[in-house]
């Protein structure tokens, strides 16, 4: 019997799954700047230098975009690299390599040459990290044909996502939420895949389709709870990959509830949300009862001070009250339903300190 | 002569794709790939057309691509600026300037990783050396010690715009890869004796898992930047500069030479050139008659 009630963080499911695809296949490497410091990308790298070599587990000159595709040539060559990122914002400047190579190659050569890729992505908040240490941009990436875009929340879906994207032979961007990265879940010790393209209902219902993925499901299950109090039954499906989307599990949610909110953390206009609802328009349209909704960033540059941040992410109140609106309910505060904050909004828990 | 014909037969309209024509630029090509062996990986640019012929590439499947057909070398989905042939391991060439350099690094990092004893070469344009890319794969092959030739063609202009609007006066390239510690020489595109001999030099050093080498040579298009045409007539080079460097024509120098060296006759030459004439017309024929991909191909390979 394996033992399925172990429990480790995400970060430390990320690293397992890192360490047993470079046991399984030996065209597995990881590249990226501090791989191979002390700390490790927060943890998601430790350890994987003394095991599988400086060849394999190597640190990077600061040239993103040479890099990636340096990256690329290898993985046309039979190599299957892992590309981290400590800070999205950081990896724009490999857009070109990103873009205009790895998502064509296997397209425009006419299917002769493959590129296996996984481009690990770090966002996250709070802290002060301010307008360039905190974009989410993953609608970017999502709209690019040729590039699959993984958003995994919980530990689980992070090591079972991470060994299907290695396994996969087209380039992947894997977004991981910093404040993720503590957050303890039940994760198999042996090698397991968790398919790409498929979302996850994490809470059945049959009165309201929540949408979401990434750190805001956390928020978004937070507030599914608190709504059954009220005789509000959500179904809370956690998109993981963001494309190829799975469009049945939506649309199917839609037939059933006839309502949907999806909850993006990242910006407004353009992205994740605005693609679901104009899904669900185009091909639900007679189950809706209402308008959908999105719950969003605001469409403003992520400010640094915490006294500017509160109001800037949405938070489970707002789910709420967003859904007690499309039931024609009045809105509620924070107190009124029961949420009390241990620590100051601009951390993921108490014991972060800081700085990252 | 291959490049010749396709400007023949682009006023058909039947090529319905923007090329990039190397009249003039022949010897770098002939010169740097007559180094290299089958198993040896190639990158190039928009201006590749030389290039894959010169290290193998099918002419057939080349001729196909420009037509847009389905036997193309990249199935219609390409065109001119994107030719592959694994069989000659020409891994692929793409038009964005500078885009390939850091791939052709990545696919001698791959080889050195599996400890592979192959190089890979990489074609590009002046401009390119203008792009943070090209530093950033300069170096990164000079950290690794890669089994790379980085091959600069400088052919003067960047579709119109001179190398004196981009470029500081005097800049050295040669100085520049030195100061990555990476060896490098320059020489007369035009002549492709030379050529051969600086990127024989350039391959053995390569070979012997020196390190990198960089070979940057001027050279001259004779035609326009994109199509089939001559435009000197825009006025942003003179017609005297470009019939000087006609008089220099790579093609008809080397010819000179072998028939002077008593290395071929007149009429072996003739010969010569009718067995390619032969070859080009049957790679058209193929183009012409060969299939347009279906519809449905549309969709396939998207996703490998």
């Amino acid at each position: 019997m394996p033992k399925m009630k172990r429990k480790i963080t995400f970060a430390q499911a990320i690293l397992e799954a890192t360490g047993q695809c470079m046991e399984k296949d030996k065209s597995v490497y990881v590249m990226g700047l501090g791989v191979t410091d002390p700390k490790g990308v927060f943890g998601t790298t430790l350890g994987l230098k003394d095991k599988y070599g400086a060849e394999r587990v190597l640190d990077m000159p600061v040239a993103e975009n040479g890099m990636t595709g340096i990256a690329i040539g290898s993985a046309l060559v039979g190599m299957r690299p892992i590309m981290t990122h400590q800070r999205l914002d950081f990896m724009l400047l490999s857009l070109d390599q990103i873009i205009n190579n790895a998502a064509k190659w296997h397209y425009m050569f006419g299917g002769k040459m493959k590129v296996p890729l996984v481009i690990r992505l770090l966002i996250g908040r709070g802290w002060g990290q301010g307008p360039q240490h905190s974009q989410n941009l993953c609608s970017i990436f999502a709209g690019i044909p040729g590039l699959k875009v993984l958003m995994p929340t919980t530990p689980f879906d992070a090591k079972g996502l991470l060994i299907s994207a290695v396994e996969d032979d087209n380039p992947v961007i894997f977004i991981e939420h910093r404040w993720l990265h503590s957050v303890t879940g039940v994760v198999p010790e042996e090698v397991y895949r968790v398919p790409i393209g498929k979302a996850k209902v994490i809470s059945e219902g049959k009165d309201i389709t929540v949408v979401s993925a990434s750190f805001m499901t956390l928020e978004a299950t937070r507030a599914a709870e608190l709504l059954s109090k009220d005789g509000i039954n959500s179904e809370v499906i956690d998109l993981r990959t963001i494309r190829p989307m799975d469009e049945r599990t939506i649309l199917d949610s839609i037939e059933k509830t006839g309502r949907l909110v999806v909850i993006d953390g990242a910006w407004r206009s353009f992205g994740i949300a605005a693609e679901v609802i104009s899904l669900v328009s185009e091909k639900a349209h007679k189950y809706l009862k209402c308008a959908p909704c999105r719950i969003t960033f605001p469409d403003i540059p992520i400010p640094t001070s915490h006294a500017l941040t509160g109001d800037f992410y949405p938070r489970a109140i707002d789910i709420i009250n967003t859904v007690r609106m499309m039931f024609g309910l009045p809105g509620q505060s924070e107190k009124e339903v029961g949420i009390c904050h241990e620590s100051p909004l601009d951390v993921p828990d108490k014991a972060f300190a800081g700085p990252f | 002569m291959a490049e010749e014909r396709i400007c023949e037969l682009y006023p058909e309209h039947e090529i319905r794709c923007p090329v990039h024509i190397c009249i003039g630029q022949e010897a770098v090509a002939s010169g740097v790939c007559a180094n290299l062996t089958k198993d040896d990986y190639l990158m190039s640019n928009h201006r590749s057309h030389g290039h894959y012929l010169a290290k193998g590439g099918s002419i057939k499947a080349m001729f196909a691509e420009l037509y847009g057909k389905a036997s193309g070398c990249s199935g219609g989905k390409g065109g001119s600026m994107h030719l592959v042939d694994l069989s000659a391991n020409i891994l692929g060439t793409t038009p964005i300037v500078a885009g390939s350099i850091p791939v052709a690094v990545g696919t001698a990092f791959g080889s050195s990783i599996k400890k592979e004893n192959r190089i890979s070469v990489v074609f590009f344009g002046d401009a390119a050396t203008e792009e943070g890319v090209f530093c950033e794969s300069l170096n990164f092959a000079a950290l690794k010690k890669l089994p790379i030739i980085f091959v600069c063609e400088n052919n003067l202009y960047s579709v119109y715009s001179p190398l004196s609007v981009r470029q500081p006066k005097g800049r050295d390239n040669l100085a520049l890869v030195r100061a990555y510690g990476i060896r490098g020489a320059m020489g007369d595109g035009n002549d492709v004796t030379e050529v051969y001999k600086l990127a024989k030099e350039a391959a053995a050093y390569v070979r012997k898992g020196r390190g990198p080498y960089y070979l940057q040579f001027n050279t001259y298009r004779w035609k326009e930047h994109c199509g089939p045409n001559y435009d000197n007539d825009l006025g942003y080079r003179t017609e005297n500069e470009f019939l000087a460097w006609r008089k220099r024509c790579p093609v008809n120098r080397f010819e000179k030479e072998l028939i002077r060296g008593k290395v071929i006759d007149a009429q072996k030459m003739g010969a010569l050139k009718q067995e390619i004439r032969e070859e080009i017309e049957d790679a058209v024929s193929f183009a012409k008659s060969s299939s347009f991909p279906r519809p449905e191909d549309l969709k396939s390979y998207i996703y490998a």
